[in-house]
C-alpha cells in the first residue's frame, strides 16, 4: 500500500535522518533534481550510509535515480544502494521500453556482484515527458520488475510546452492516460506531486481528483502534504462496512446456491466484489498486514 | 585487500555547516594522521566521533593525512558518509 509517497532530497542529513516518522507509506530519496550535479557523489554515499545505519523499518524506501544518459551517475547510483535492497528504484525520463529494460539489465548485473536473488529491487519508472506518455504501455509491460507507474507532471508540460497550473487540467489527459497503461498491464500508478506547499485545501482537491481518476496514491514533496494525502486515498469506514456487507452477500448466495444477489436493492456483480476486496486490502494494509 | 591510494592527492571538502550535517576537509601529509574536530556537542561526542574518522580513513587505507571537521550534530552514519566523500574526492577517485 503506497497512498502517500514523500520526497526527501538525497543530501540533507536533516531531512534523511527524519525519513521513517514522518507519516508516509514510502519516501523516495531524491538523487537526482534535488542534488546538484557536483554533489552527486557526496549524495550517493549520503542514501547509502542512511540505508545502512539508519531503521527504516517502518517505511517503504524508492530511490529516484539519474536519467539514462552518457554520464552514467544512474549506474553509480544503482551500485551504491542496490545493496541495500531498497523496495524500489526509480528510473527518470524514461522514454520507452528499451530505457526500462537497460536498466533492469544493469540491476541483475549489481544484484548478482552482491548475491541478492534477480529481481529483488523492483522498479517504478517515472514518466515525465511526451514521449514516455506515449509508450506508457509499453514501458508498464517492458520487464517483470515494473511494479507501478508514476507520473512527473513538472516535467512533463515543459515537454508538453504548456504552462503547470494548480487545477492541472493541461494534464487530464496524460493522468488519464496513465491510470489506463498501468491498470491495463495490471500495476500500479502514481501521481504527481502538489507543488504548493502552504495551499491545505488546494492539495486536498488535486488528491481527490487524482483518485477519483483511478490512481493508487500520489507523491508529495512536503511532510505537511502527508496526512492529507493519506487521508484521501484511505477507504471511508462507510466504504469499508459496505466492502464487508458486500462480501458476507456473496458468502450468503453461495450457501444458498444462488448465481446473483443484490445488496440495497443494487445487483452485486464481479466489479463490485472485486472493488469491495481492493477496499478490505486497503484496510488490511492500513493495519499493518503488509498488502501492497 | 587493494584499498585505493593510500595517501590523500589533494584538498578536498564535503558536508555543509547546516544543521544535522558535518563540514569535512581533507589535505595531504606525510606525518601520520592528524585530526582536528569542532563539535557543538564535543564534550559529550567528541571522542565518538574521531573514532569515527578513524575508523572510516583506515577502511579506506589513508594512512597520512589531515582531517578537520566542523561538526553541526550529525548522525555517525552521516560524518562517516562525508569523510568517505571528502577522501575520495582528496584522492581524484570521484
Amino acid at each position: 500500500m503506497r497512498r502517500s509517497l514523500l520526497f526527501l532530497p538525497g543530501n540533507n542529513p536533516n531531512m534523511l535522518a527524519n525519513g521513517d516518522i514522518l507519516g508516509a507509506d514510502a519516501v523516495i530519496l531524491d538523487l537526482e533534481d534535488a542534488v546538484s550535479p557536483d554533489e552527486k557523489d557526496a549524495a550517493r554515499i549520503l542514501v547509502r550510509n542512511t540505508l545502512r545505519y539508519l531503521d527504516y523499518s517502518r517505511v517503504e524506501v524508492v530511490i529516484r535515480i539519474n536519467p539514462v544518459d552518457e554520464n552514467e551517475f544512474w549506474k553509480q547510483d544503482l551500485d551504491e544502494v542496490i545493496p541495500l535492497k531498497p523496495s524500489l528504484i526509480m528510473p527518470t525520463k524514461v522514454r520507452d521500453a528499451a530505457y526500462v529494460q537497460a536498466v533492469s539489465a544493469y540491476m541483475d548485473e549489481v544484484e548478482e556482484r552482491h548475491g541478492i536473488s534477480r529481481g529483488t529491487v523492483r522498479l517504478v519508472p517515472l514518466i515525465e515527458t511526451a514521449i514516455g506518455l506515449e509508450n506508457a504501455y509499453a514501458i508498464a509491460t517492458a520487464d517483470s520488475r515494473v511494479t507501478s507507474l508514476f507520473l512527473g507532471a513538472e516535467d512533463l508540460t515543459a515537454d508538453l510546452r504548456c504552462a503547470r497550473t494548480k487545477e492541472g487540467s493541461e494534464i487530464f489527459s496524460a493522468r488519464s492516460r496513465m491510470v489506463s497503461a498501468a491498470r491495463a498491464a495490471g500495476i500500479d500508478v502514481y501521481d504527481t506531486p502538489f507543488t504548493d506547499v502552504n495551499d491545505d485545501e488546494g492539495l486536498i482537491e488535486d488528491a481527490r481528483l487524482a483518485k477519483s481518476l483511478g490512481f493508487s496514491g500520489k507523491a508529495a514533496i512536503s511532510p505537511r502534504h502527508v496526512g492529507g494525502i493519506n487521508r484521501v486515498f484511505s477507504p471511508t469506514r462507510q466504504e469499508i462496512d459496505y466492502a464487508y456487507e458486500v462480501l458476507a452477500a456473496i458468502e450468503e448466495a453461495k450457501a444458498q446456491g444462488k448465481g446473483a444477489i443484490s445488496l440495497y436493492g443494487k445487483m452485486i456483480d464481479a466489479p463490485i466484489v472485486a472493488r469491495a476486496r481492493q477496499v478490505l486490502d486497503m484496510e488490511k494494509a492500513m493495519q499493518g498486514g503488509g498488502v501492497k | 585487500m587493494w584499498l585505493g591510494q593510500m595517501k590523500i592527492g589533494r584538498k578536498a571538502v564535503a558536508g555543509t555547516l547546516e544543521s544535522s550535517d558535518v563540514f569535512v576537509e581533507v589535505a595531504p601529509g606525510s606525518g601520520g594522521i592528524t585530526i582536528d574536530i569542532q563539535s557543538v556537542v564535543y564534550e559529550q561526542f567528541g571522542g565518538s566521533i574521531e573514532e569515527t574518522i578513524r575508523d572510516v580513513l583506515r577502511q579506506n587505507g589513508v594512512e597520512a593525512g589531515s582531517v578537520t571537521v566542523n561538526d553541526k550534530g550529525a548522525l555517525e552514519c552521516t560524518i562517516r558518509a562525508r569523510v568517505e566523500t571528502a577522501i575520495k574526492r582528496g584522492k581524484g577517485e570521484l
